[in-house]
């Protein structure tokens, strides 16, 4: 029968109904948060479970006492000749008794609820961060910043409704039916029958009305979300709107949102707004039909199970009124429980997703060199361009804990078990290197190039021909599919992850910076860095004089990404925040516009002094960062097409030149 | 505040009236029904009248039904108020908002309006709806339980009154520190969210510098200190329960004791006691209604403070009494502007002294430094701000004498941050004039060099843009806006560094063709590159917020040291190094 009434309730569906999110598999869900909550607070929870059950039979208790004091106190009284009123007073102050308890046990309970609840909920929403945080680059180009942001904020946000509010409560009035419905039993079986139908005509009125509703919140939600996309449009690109007087037309079409909104948006509240007062005056209904039939039973003295006294009636009615409250209760945080357990599908498919993997084994170690070395010194020249140079030699390095400035790979040999240290130089090479984001959509093919250290390199080519995606292969922010990519002569798979970018520098086009102070922001490369040595970062990135002329100097707040400084002086940022980091290699990535000629200088005097003595990727824009470059490699449609330096290139006239000179040759027309 | 929001009711001032009204009918066939059954106990069991009984319970069914009745009413109108109540406030909001100047729009963050418009609206709603079913509903059901209990039983009721005094001093001043938490929690709230977004879009900075472990660290720490302000604030809110089954364990047992006295003094019926005993939970739960309506409408305060906060931000730049509708020619000059963006010439000025005189059809650049107020400047033109002093002239008048409408048609300009809508290319073009033939709008793209590849779409000018454009290139962007201020065929055409992701080459074909199609427009182009004003007829040099020289290209040459400048860094193999992707 529970069961069979737990499935009709899903049909009717509570306040605040909105279309009913598909849920493949709710149990297991539910099992998930069930096992999270339990693991981490048991006795918390068995003891929460407990009070409900104590409260419950406290409650039950105190109907009990209604009946008694009606049969056993008050109708004896009446009889007697001389009333004594001690055996009330003395079951009266049983009671209280059993209402201390009641009032303690749902004290207890609601506190306990409060630190299983929020102490979930704070664990899950570390646990989701560090998650994401671990998450492959490729997990953020899949899926909008929108969708996540909403698995912390709405999803947890109903999971904490669900945990904290709705499975107490569905709990508690599982449990009151349950034991109501026996309580109503052992007073009377016939006026049990009676109730029992009227709460089935009561669920299946409920399932009637929310199924005639769905169809106006599925319409609610449809219009709101058209009318949510046109606000945000329009208050996006309010500006354009100004100038190009079209407030008129826009209020037109907003109105037309607008009411259909409010059409659809009034009916499903209705829906809403109808199903309590039916419920309530149903279960008034049934009052009326158990009094009357109750009436009828006292009335006739019945024997058996048709026996019941006055008392017995009062009682029954309270359990009667009562069993109507946790249905109600149910059937409203029916939703609130899918939804919840929605939210909670998508934490947990958060959850589930299969972090960055890195079985990298060298590390990045600080070195000293070794006083007994006398073999032949680190050399990274290369004797021709095919020939690996020659940056390890044995016993040159001695790993050291003290900050010596000097770093080496800690190269662990599996096949002989020694280890061996290669002074970190910034040598790199690309060798045969396939990638595709998805498997079967190539975008690089066969990119070979090399950089000794200090070797400045100049990606150039037209959007969408794979600059950005090769330096992003370099930090692994994504793995190749076929060849190799060899750091100091290493096997970058090889590397440990966070020492591999640990060593890379990065400035993006897109500047990012956080919440915080110019200082925080720049020792965001290096976090034991000294004010000293921010400083000295800033003004080797040429934007010491912008910051000092900041009211605030070095500890102006930076706030929303930096909305107050120019796109300049963020980039300026960038680059101070990259060389506090001093890495030997860097990937640069010029922006193409919205600077202004002047900050560009110092812009690119600021990068400049950071290229120099490193070896430098640069995706570039400027013709002088291109003339200075040692090679430049034009890419085309995930090709290397041409590669020289400057000079070498425009001899061949080949798509170099045309991208040089902006004149459309034939030659390149292709 | 809530005045203001409540003038927008409007039309459905019937349906917020009768809400309340069908609600308290609901309450009184509801109060009525204990009574009945009190009877049906005392009058037909037990003086074994059967027909007593049927009576009382066929009343007790039409009173039932009335309620429900009154009930449904009152949900039907409820609904009805509060949406429309949304409905007309969005409205409002978005009415006013097109109303906004620029500087009204600085003001307000785009994430902070669409909130105001979404979000706050449906609290307000939610909040409204609450307000009229429960508002009334709940005093009046408390009221007329009361009386009712009266009725039966003077002595007893006043049991009620000493309860329901006690516990609405605990309930309200409970609420009020629990609300003050909770305030407080919300904004570290928001902090947090603050932070999540904040990696989530600059995850790659995050992992270029390893600091994933050191993000982490930081949000355990915000997590836990939200944990710690919950579950004071819910400390709070829990004491509610407890309280009110003291309250109500306290007056069974009062009752219960008074109550059998008297039945035994013969001053009271059994069935009576049991109505009483109704009554309490029933005065009790309208106690807690009451409380609960009161932490709903308090926690809406903060969203009508922020739609009231739209609904009543003036817009500064005001239409003139009797305003000129017709713009004579392009000509422009600005007298002894000075501007700065606060309110009403305060904050740090951003031009000063800025004298021009620019004719009719004239071709001019400006160049300048960021922040030297290049696009300040041109904003006075369309009267985008007002100047804080001097004046601003286009076509030998001020340009606060003409609508506000008429101006822009005449003077077009294309932002540098612009925006393309979702919608057609078409569509997209027609906003610079809806009555545009196909014919006109494929000219503008020409004109743009934005024809090609438009053609170059598999449904040519039909195809659809996404929401932010995010399906076309910036640099077909920047040229499909070109096209769409040029076909308001206006007197001046301002673009303001409009062509930065378009190709030296195209670039110079759409000045080339402006010169040659519409030479009686004048036209102002803001730039970076020094190649997209060279061959202007004159160009501004601006450096902070002065204008710091005028003149020809030639004449900067020879007299200017920031022009030289800028000329000599981007010439000579130091200019840019164009992509040519979006061709």
């Amino acid at each position: 029968m529970a069961e069979q009434k737990v499935k009709e309730i899903k049909m009717g569906r509570g306040r605040n109904m909105g279309p009913r999110p598909k849920l493949k598999d709710p149990g297991k869900i539910f099992g998930r948060v069930m096992v999270r909550v339990l693991s981490k607070y048991p006795v918390q929870f068995i003891v929460a479970v407990s009070c409900i059950i104590i409260t419950i039979m406290c409650s039950i208790k105190g109907t009990f006492f209604l009946q008694s004091l009606i049969d056993d106190h008050i109708e004896p009284l009446m009889k007697a000749e001389n009333p004594d009123f001690s055996g009330l007073f003395h079951a009266i102050l049983v009671m209280a008794g059993i209402y201390a308890i009641g009032i303690i046990a749902v004290f207890v309970q609601n506190k306990l609820m409060i630190y299983i609840s929020q102490g979930t909920l704070r664990d899950l929403r570390i646990e989701l961060f560090s998650k994401m945080e671990k998450l492959p680059i490729s997990y953020f180009d899949t899926h909008s910043h929108g969708d996540i942001m909403s698995v912390y904020t709405n999803d947890i946000d109903t999971l904490r409704q669900m945990i904290s509010q709705s499975l107490p409560q569905l709990l508690n009035s599982g449990i009151t039916i349950v034991s109501t419905f026996i309580s109503m039993i052992v007073l009377s079986p016939v006026l049990t029958c009676v109730s029992l139908i009227m709460v089935a005509v009561q669920i299946f009125v409920t399932g009637k009305v929310a199924g005639g509703s769905s169809r106006y919140f599925i319409e609610q939600q449809k219009q709101l979300g058209s009318l949510n996309g046109f606000i945000e449009e329009m208050m996006e690109g309010q500006k354009v709107v100004k100038v190009f007087n079209r407030e008129k037309i826009n209020v037109e079409r907003f109105n037309e949102l607008n009411d259909s909104l409010y059409e659809s948006a009034k009916k499903a509240n209705q829906y809403v707004n109808v199903l309590g007062p039916i419920n309530a005056q149903l279960g008034n209904l049934s009052y009326v039909l158990c009094a009357v039939a109750g009436g009828i039973l006292v009335f006739n003295h019945g024997t058996g199970f048709l026996a019941l006294t006055i008392g017995d009636l009062a009682s029954f009615l309270t359990f009667n009124k009562s069993i109507n409250m946790p249905i109600n209760q149910i059937s409203q945080q029916f939703n609130a429980i899918v939804m919840g357990l929605a939210g909670a599908e998508r934490i947990f498919r958060v959850l589930d997703e299969i972090p960055e993997t890195d079985e990298g084994y060298v590390t990045l170690v600080n070195v000293k060199r070794n006083p007994d070395f006398k073999g032949v010194e680190t050399n990274t020249e290369r004797a021709d361009e095919n020939a690996a140079p020659l940056i390890a030699s044995e016993g040159e390095w001695l790993e050291t804990e003290e900050k010596t400035g000097i770093w080496a790979w800690k190269h662990f040999h599996k096949a002989d078990g020694t280890t061996s240290y290669v002074k970190l130089t910034g040598d790199v090479v690309f060798d045969g290197v396939d990638f595709g984001y998805v498997p079967e959509k190539t975008v690089l093919h066969d990119i070979k190039l090399y950089a000794k250290p200090g070797q400045k390199i100049a990606l150039v080519g037209t959007t969408g021909a794979g600059k950005t995606t090769i330096t992003n292969l370099l930090n692994r922010f994504y793995d190749i599919q076929d060849g190799k990519i060899r750091y100091d002569g290493i096997n970058i798979n090889k590397i440990k992850k966070d020492d591999l970018r640990h060593s890379l520098g990065i400035v993006l086009q897109d500047v990012h910076l956080f919440s915080g102070t110019i200082r925080e922001n720049i020792r965001y490369g290096k976090l034991d860095a000294t004010d000293a040595e921010v400083e000295a970062a800033a003004k080797l990135a040429n934007a010491d004089g912008f910051i000092r002329r900041l009211p605030d100097g070095y500890d102006t707040v930076i706030k929303s990404d930096g909305g107050s400084l120019s796109q300049g002086q963020r980039q300026l940022i960038a680059i101070a925040r990259t060389a506090i980091a001093d890495p030997p290699v860097l990937i640069l990535d010029e922006a193409t516009s919205s600077i202004d000629t002047r900050t560009e200088k110092l812009v690119q005097a600021g990068m400049d002094g950071l290229m120099k003595g490193r070896t430098t990727f640069v995706i570039a824009h400027r013709l002088s960062t291109v003339r200075n470059s040692d090679c430049i490699m034009v890419l085309d449609g995930g090709r290397i097409i041409e590669r020289g330096t400057h000079d070498e290139l425009i001899k061949e006239k080949g798509r170099y030149y045309t991208l040089y000179t902006g004149i459309k040759s034939e030659a390149a027309g292709a | 505040m809530y005045k203001k929001l409540l003038s927008h009711v409007k039309e459905y001032k019937a349906a917020s009236i009768a809400t309340p009204v069908w609600m308290i009918f609901e309450v009184i066939f509801e109060v009525l029904i204990p009574m009945c059954m009190a009877s049906i106990v005392d009058q037909g069991v037990k003086e074994n009248n059967m027909q007593h009984i049927y009576v009382m319970g066929g009343i007790m069914v039409v009173l039932a039904v009335m309620a429900w009745f009154s009930g449904f009413m009152g949900g039907i109108y409820g609904a009805k108020a509060s949406t429309g109540f949304a409905r007309n406030i969005r409205k409002a909001m978005f009415e006013r908002i097109q109303t906004y100047s620029f500087s009204n729009i600085d003001k307000f963050s785009t994430a902070g309006l669409v909130t105001r418009l979404t979000t706050d609206v449906t609290n307000v709603q939610n909040a409204y709806q609450m307000l009229l079913r429960m508002c009334f509903r709940a005093p009046f059901s408390m009221l007329f339980a009361m009386i009712a209990a009266f009725i039966i039983e003077p002595k007893i009721a006043s049991v009620y009154l000493i309860a329901v005094f006690a516990l609405s001093i605990v309930i309200v001043s409970l609420a009020r520190a629990a609300m003050k938490c909770f305030r407080e929690v919300f904004k570290k709230y928001d902090d947090l969210n603050a932070a999540v977004q904040e990696n989530v879009s600059a995850i790659r900075v995050v992992k270029a510098y390893v600091r994933e472990e050191y993000e982490t660290d930081r949000l355990r720490k915000a997590a836990q200190n939200i944990y710690g302000l919950f579950v004071k604030a819910e400390g709070r809110v829990v004491m509610v329960a407890p309280v009110m089954q003291f309250t109500v364990y306290t007056c069974i047992l009062t009752i219960s004791w008074i109550g059998a006295h008297m039945i035994v003094a013969k001053q009271l019926e059994t069935g009576e006691l049991m109505s009483l005993l109704t009554y309490c939970m029933y005065i009790l739960m309208s106690l807690m209604m009451m409380s609960f309506v009161f932490v709903m409408v308090s926690m809406s305060a903060a969203s009508v403070e922020r739609i009231a906060e739209v609904l009543s931000e003036e817009s500064d730049i005001k239409e003139p009494e009797t305003p000129v509708t017709e713009v004579k020619d392009g000509r422009i000059e600005f007298c002894n502007v000075d501007f700065s963006y606060g309110k009403s010439g305060s904050g740090v000025p951003v031009l000063k002294d800025v004298n021009l005189s620019i004719n009719s059809g004239e071709v001019i650049g400006i160049i300048g430094a960021t922040g030297s107020a290049k696009s300040s400047l041109v904003s006075l033109i369309s009267r985008l701000y007002d100047v804080s002093d001097g004046s601003v002239k286009v076509g030998g008048r001020d340009v606060r004498e003409y609508s506000l409408e008429s101006l822009r048609d005449q003077v077009a300009v294309v932002l540098q941050k612009n925006v393309i809508f979702s919608g057609t290319i078409l569509e997209n073009l027609r906003w610079g004039n809806p009555e545009a033939t196909d014919e006109a709008c494929k000219a503008a793209c020409r004109l743009a060099c934005a024809d090609e590849f438009i053609e170059n779409f598999p449904d040519k000018y039909e195809t659809r843009i996404e929401q932010g454009g995010t399906n076309v290139s910036g640099g077909q962007k920047q040229r499909l806006c070109i096209a769409r201020a040029l076909l308001k065929k206006p007197k001046i055409l301002i673009l303001d560094d409009s062509t930065s992701a378009v190709d030296t080459a195209t670039d110079a074909k759409i000045r080339k063709a402006f010169r040659e199609e519409i030479p009686g427009t004048t036209k102002i182009i803001i730039a970076q590159r020094v190649s997209s004003v060279m061959d202007a007829d004159r160009i501004i040099v601006m450096d902070e917020g002065r204008v710091s020289a005028f003149g020809t290209h030639e004449e900067l040459l020879a007299d200017s040291r920031i022009y030289r400048e800028v000329y000599e860094s981007q010439t000579g193999g130091n200019g840019d190094f164009d992509e040519q992707g979006d061709r």
